[in-house]
C-alpha cells in the first residue's frame, strides 16, 4: 500500500485550530470542513491541493484540541499521508481511526521541500524522495493498522 | 518495578496486576463524555457502525457548552442531534441549557467524576479530572463512539514526569501561573505521551479549584494526562457528591519518572503566556505595556468560584477602562448562583462587565467575544493558538484571573499589584 503526490510543508507545532478554525465546527460535514482546511496558516492550501498529495511538517503536528474534523479536514481535502516528526498523540490516535495515513520520519521531515514528490511504502516505512533522489527510513505500519487504513477507518475495520 | 498512579490506575481497569510504559492495554471504562461540536460525529458513526446501544445509560454523558446556547442554526441542529440521541438512549446525564455549565466545570461538581476512575471525553481538556486522582483523557469521536458502544478503550500506557509541589503561593499568585510556568519550562511538546504527576508537601496549600485548573492544562505540554495525588483535599471535595465507589491509587515508591521536577510554589509570580504558544510564559519583569482591547474571565480552566472571587477583589469599587471590553463567564449555573449571592455579579457590573450564561464561547472563537482583526485579548483560557478566539490576525495572551481583571481596569497587561495596595 503506497502514497504518493506533491508536498505541502509546515513548520512546528502546527495545531488543530489552524487546521480547522473552531468557527467552522457547527458542522461536521467532510467536505465543507475540507474548503476551510489550513485557512489560518495557509490561505492557498485549499486552492493548490490536488488529490493524493502529501503534508509534511515538523515537531508535534495537531496539537490542542480533540476535534477529529481536523484529520477528516486534511483527509477530505484530498491529503493521502501526513508526514512529521512527532504527532501530538491526540491527533495521532485520531487519524488512524479515521483512516489518514500518518508516519513519523524525523528525517524525512527535516530534508523534505514544499513542492518535492513524495512515495511512501506503508508496508516498509520507507519514505522516497523523487524530486531529490534521497530515502527515509520511517516507522512502518503494522498489519492491523494497513487493515484500518484499507478499511477507511477503525469502525469500518471492525464490522 | 513499581508504578506510577496512572499506570496503576491502568491496570486495574485492563484486569491486570502489573503494566509497563509502552504496553498496549484495553482497559473498562467508568465514564465517557462528549459536547455540541464531538458528539455529532461520534453519533454519525455509531449508527454508521449499527451500534444500538449505549453500555450504560449512566455513564455517558453529552454536555452542550461549546455553540450552546445555540450560536446559529447549524449549532442548533448539532445539539438537536445529541438531544434527539440523548433522549433514544435514555441517557441520564444529557446536559442541555439552563443546567448545563462549562463540561470540565460540571462534572466534577456534579460528582459523576471521582478517585480512581478511568476516564475518555471527547475533548482535549478531559485531562482536567486528574485533579481528583483519576486517569482521564482527551480523545476524538471515534473512540468517543467505541466507548459509548462498548466501555472500553485501548490505551498505551505512559511513562511519567514527576512535579514534587512545595511551599506555599504568594499573594496574587495563583494556579493558573504555576501551570503557565511549568508549561514554560517544559514546552508544548515537554510532556507528549505521557502523564504529569503531581504529589509533594505543598499539594495541601492548592484546593480543588486551583488542581483542576492545573491539570486542565496537562494537554497544553503535550501530557496524555495530568493526575494528582489523593489527600483530605480531594475526600473533602467528593463527600456528597461523589455516588459511585471510589479507589486511592497511590504511586510506587520505586515508581520509575522520566523526569522529577520540584515546584516551589512560594516563588511563583504572575504569568502570562504569549501569542501564540502557551508554552511562552513571561513574568511582569521580562515585557513593557501592551495595550488590550478585551478581558475574558471564564472557561474550563477558569471560570470557577474562587476564580469569579479573584477577578472581583481586583474590580470591587473600580471601573475598567474606556475601550476594553471585559466578559465574565461562570463556567456553571451553580457557580453563576454562588457568585449572584456573594454580590461578584454586582461587582463585575456595577465595573462594566458583561456577564454571560456558562459557556466556552469565546475561547476556542466560538460567539460571545470574538476579537477583529489587529484586537488582543488578555483571557483566563487555555490555548492562544493562531486564530483562537477570532481573526488569524488578533492575538490571546494567556494569564490568571487576577492579571485579567488587573488588565481590564488599566488598559494593559497588568499585574495586580499595581493597582492594589
Amino acid at each position: 500500500m503506497k502514497a504518493k503526490g506533491i508536498v505541502h510543508k509546515y513548520g512546528d507545532n502546527v495545531d488543530t485550530d489552524v487546521i480547522i478554525p473552531a468557527r467552522y465546527l457547527n458542522t461536521s460535514d467532510h467536505k465543507e470542513l475540507a474548503s476551510h482546511c489550513m485557512e489560518d496558516i495557509d490561505i492557498n492550501f485549499v486552492k493548490n491541493v490536488k488529490a493524493g498529495d502529501i503534508m509534511v511538517a515538523h515537531e508535534n503536528f495537531g496539537c490542542g484540541s480533540s476535534r477529529e474534523h481536523a484529520p477528516i479536514a486534511i483527509k477530505a481535502s484530498g491529503i493521502s499521508c501526513v508526514i512529521a516528526a512527532t504527532f501530538a498523540r491526540i491527533f495521532y490516535r485520531n487519524a488512524i481511526n479515521i483512516g489518514l495515513p500518518i508516519i513519523e520520519c524525523r528525517e524525512a521531515s527535516e530534508k523534505i521541500e514544499a513542492g518535492d514528490e513524495v512515495e511512501i511504502d506503508f508496508e516498509s516505512g520507507v519514505i522516497t524522495n523523487i524530486t531529490k533522489n534521497e530515502t527515509y527510513q520511517g516507522q512502518a505500519f503494522p498489519e492491523f493498522l494497513i487493515n484500518i487504513i484499507n478499511k477507511g477507518g477503525l469502525l469500518n475495520s471492525l464490522k | 518495578m513499581g508504578m506510577t498512579m496512572t499506570q496503576k490506575i491502568l491496570a486495574a481497569h485492563a484486569g491486570l496486576d502489573e503494566v509497563k510504559p509502552g504496553q498496549l492495554i484495553m482497559a473498562d471504562l467508568d465514564f465517557v463524555l462528549g459536547n455540541d461540536i464531538t458528539s455529532p460525529v461520534a453519533i454519525n458513526e455509531f449508527k454508521k457502525a449499527g451500534f444500538t446501544d449505549v453500555f450504560d445509560k449512566e455513564k455517558v454523558t453529552m454536555v452542550m457548552d461549546h455553540f450552546a446556547p445555540n450560536k446559529d442554526i447549524k449549532a442548533a441542529t448539532q445539539c438537536k442531534q445529541c438531544r434527539d440521541f440523548c433522549g433514544e438512549h435514555s441517557i441520564t446525564n444529557f446536559y442541555d441549557v439552563g443546567e448545563m455549565g462549562i463540561e470540565h466545570a460540571l462534572l466534577p461538581e456534579k460528582g459523576l467524576v471521582g478517585p480512581g476512575d478511568c476516564i475518555i471525553g471527547a475533548d482535549s481538556h478531559t485531562c482536567t479530572y486528574g485533579a481528583l486522582g483519576a486517569f482521564s483523557t482527551g480523545v476524538g469521536s471515534t473512540d468517543m463512539c467505541a466507548g459509548m458502544a462498548r466501555g472500553k478503550a485501548w490505551f498505551r500506557v505512559p511513562s511519567a514526569i514527576k512535579f514534587n509541589i512545595i511551599g506555599k503561593l504568594p499573594k496574587y499568585s495563583s494556579a493558573k501561573d504555576v501551570i503557565l510556568h511549568i508549561i514554560g519550562k517544559i514546552g508544548v511538546d515537554g510532556a507528549l505521551y505521557r502523564s504529569m504527576e503531581f504529589s509533594g508537601d505543598g499539594l495541601k496549600n492548592l484546593t480543588m479549584e486551583d488542581r483542576l485548573c492545573m491539570a486542565n492544562m496537562a494537554i497544553e505540554a503535550g501530557a496524555k494526562n495530568g493526575i494528582f495525588a489523593v489527600d483530605e483535599v480531594t475526600l473533602e471535595y467528593i463527600k456528597g457528591r461523589f455516588k459511585r465507589e471510589y479507589k486511592v491509587f497511590e504511586a510506587d515508591p520505586d515508581a520509575e519518572y522520566d523526569e522529577v521536577y520540584d515546584i516551589d510554589l512560594s516563588q511563583i509570580k504572575p504569568t502570562v503566556a504569549f501569542p501564540h504558544l502557551p508554552e511562552n510564559a513571561k513574568t511582569f519583569d521580562e515585557f513593557g505595556d501592551i495595550k488590550i482591547d478585551q478581558s475574558v474571565i471564564g472557561s474550563c480552566t477558569n471560570g470557577r468560584i474562587e476564580d469569579l472571587r479573584a477577578a472581583a477583589e481586583i474590580l470591587k469599587g473600580r471601573h475598567i477602562a474606556k475601550n476594553v471590553r471585559c466578559i465574565v463567564i461562570p463556567a456553571t449555573q451553580d457557580i453563576y448562583i454562588k457568585a449572584m449571592e456573594e454580590g461578584l455579579l454586582k461587582i463585575f457590573i456595577e465595573a462594566g462587565c458583561a456577564v454571560s450564561t456558562p459557556t466556552c464561547g469565546p475561547c476556542l472563537g466560538g460567539y460571545m467575544g470574538i476579537l477583529a482583526k489587529g484586537e488582543r485579548s488578555i483571557a483566563t483560557t487555555n490555548r492562544n493558538f493562531v486564530g483562537r478566539m477570532g481573526h488569524p490576525e488578533s492575538e490571546v495572551y494567556l494569564a490568571s484571573p487576577y492579571v485579567a481583571a488587573a488588565s481590564a481596569v488599566t488598559g494593559k497587561i497588568s499585574q495586580p499589584s499595581e493597582i492594589m495596595n
